[in-house]
């Protein structure tokens, strides 16, 4: 006797079969979901921007794509820094490798002199593929010199970041990367130079707490995680749960710590428009 | 109806509540920077970068708002801490790129709300007043509506205060002194007689530099003129502008 329940279980079952059997010929990739919005998408509509389709996320790309959403005019600086792995962390050297074949990198970020429009920048994208953009001795003396070369040749710079904060497989010496790199910025600013920072999901801990936060002028991707501790810690720390929205560049707008939320499309117009101001002819250049 | 009290029609008159218009009628390419790296943006408080005839200049102005929902969130153009900690942050990266510095003001004073006073307005004021004397950027004000008390005084230490026909500058607003007077804030028509807030009087006591018929903003020569102005300033020795602005105010 066959009962309404064994039906069900038949046809059921079937169908699992059936899905999955369509879910394998589906490549990888395919079918995106939002990390911000969970909304589930064909993956050409984030289009060359790689942004979500209905809420605006960016999502997390390597520093050599981020550039070319920006520019093509690039030189870049410093190519070969490397880590020299100071507290000699187990198997730190393999997550480095692999981390370089994904991003093509030496370390997480990009540097050089670029041109945004008729205007020559001193420019950095840190990668949040490679280790997740932790800052370590070798990024960091990248964006060290990035600022004193920016210095000595009198240039702005733009500073695209992305980072889950400090390396932790380089302890004290990753620590000590956001003293030295604000004391570039310092120099930088004190040399009368303009320091736009744009910052980019996810920006947190360490570098929120040094020079992602130290610009003149912070610009920020839609919908990216911005802030210092992780939510993870705080929720464990306090014993309650935050609002999916907490450390939103959104909420920090609002909070009064970013100039402008940008797109991805609209950041080379904004920053031509900046470039703009800051490259006009000076009063005393007028009589 | 008296010269003062159109005077004070035409101060408080709409067609001035929004100050964005009248940035675009002077300058090309704002920026508008927002936040005040503590605790929040205040809309009362328009600021950020732009260009005077083809110049970098930063700007700061107070904004009232089109609509009744602007003005309440700009407290009808009244400043809190947040727009005074904006403004600072505007002049001092202003001073930083050597850009000289233009506000705009129209605002009865700084906020009066519990919030404010909890957050430091007084404190606030006390420092831009200081640091805005000490800036040694050129520093050009503009006063197009309402200038009350010390919240319009943290925008005006400035090089040039310059004031529309229709505009009123005072120790505050006329319904605020007639409260203090007369305990009745209706008296205000009285009181703006006996204040003495009239471009006129004020040029007078060179308590400003210059009255300016408005018709110089749509016919193009205010923007001339500012930017004569700031060049002129600009050509000057840092020590002597310095010494300049503070002896303005040393006179009273």
């Amino acid at each position: 006797m066959s009962s309404f329940g064994e039906h069900v279980k038949r046809f059921s079952s079937r169908s699992v079969s059936m899905l999955k059997h369509y879910q394998a010929k589906v490549p990888n990739g395919i079918w995106q979901e939002c990390p911000h919005c969970h909304a589930s998408f064909y993956f050409k509509r984030a289009g060359q921007y790689r942004v979500c389709p209905e809420c605006g996320y960016g999502f997390r790309v390597t520093a050599r794509r981020r550039l070319k959403m920006l520019t093509k005019n690039f030189e870049e600086w410093d190519t070969d820094l490397e880590t020299k792995d100071p507290t000699e962390f187990p198997d730190y050297e393999h997550k480095i490798k692999k981390a370089q074949s994904v991003t093509h990198l030496k370390d997480g970020v990009l540097t050089g002199k670029a041109l945004i429009d008729e205007y020559p920048v001193a420019l950095g994208i840190m990668d949040p593929l490679f280790i997740m953009g932790s800052l370590g001795t070798a990024n960091g003396e990248r964006i060290a010199r990035m600022f004193e070369k920016a210095t000595e040749q009198r240039l702005p710079v733009v500073l695209l970041t992305a980072s889950g904060g400090a390396r932790m497989q380089e302890g004290i010496y990753s620590l000590m990367q956001m003293a030295k790199i604000s004391q570039a910025v310092n120099d930088h600013s004190a040399a009368g130079l303009a320091y736009i920072s744009v910052i980019m999901d996810p920006t947190t801990g360490g570098v929120t707490a040094s020079f992602a936060s130290q610009a003149d002028i912070t610009l920020a991707e839609p919908k990216a995680l911005f802030g210092f501790t992780g939510k993870r810690v705080i929720e464990q720390t306090i014993n309650k749960q935050l609002p999916d929205d907490f450390q939103s560049v959104e909420n920090s707008y609002k909070r009064g710590f970013i100039d402008e939320i940008v797109s991805r499309e609209q950041l080379p117009n904004r920053l031509s428009q900046l470039l703009g101001i800051l490259e006009a002819k000076e009063w005393g250049d007028t009589k | 109806m008296t010269d003062t009290q159109s005077i004070i029609a035409g101060a408080r008159s709409d067609r001035k509540a929004n100050v964005y218009e009248m940035i675009d009628q002077l300058f090309t390419d704002f920026f508008e920077m927002h936040g005040d790296q503590v605790s929040g943006d205040d809309s009362a408080i328009v600021a950020g970068l732009a260009k005077l005839s083809g110049h970098p200049v930063a700007l700061v102005a107070t904004q009232k708002g089109n609509n009744l929902e602007d003005r309440m969130a700009t407290h009808f153009g009244s400043p809190e801490p947040a727009g005074y900690r904006k403004s600072l942050r505007v002049m001092k990266l202003a001073e930083k790129l050597n850009f000289p510095i233009i506000t705009l003001i129209n605002t009865p004073g700084a906020y009066p709300g519990a919030d404010a006073e909890a957050s430091g307005q007084g404190q606030m004021i006390a420092k831009n007043i200081s640091e805005m004397l000490k800036i040694k950027v050129p520093i050009l004000t503009l006063i197009i509506g309402e200038a009350g008390s010390g919240g319009a005084l943290a925008l005006a230490c400035s090089d040039q205060i310059w004031m529309f026909e229709n505009s009123m500058y005072s120790v505050l607003s006329p319904e605020g002194f007639a409260s203090i007077m007369w305990k009745d804030a209706h008296l205000a028509d009285k009181a703006a007689e006996l204040m003495r807030l009239t471009p006129d009087w004020l040029l007078k006591q060179h308590a400003i530099h210059r009255v300016i018929p408005e018709n110089m903003l749509s016919d193009g020569s205010l923007k001339t003129e500012m930017t004569g102005v700031i060049r002129d300033l600009s050509h000057q020795n840092v020590a002597d502008r310095l010494k300049k602005r503070a002896a303005f105010f040393r006179r009273f």
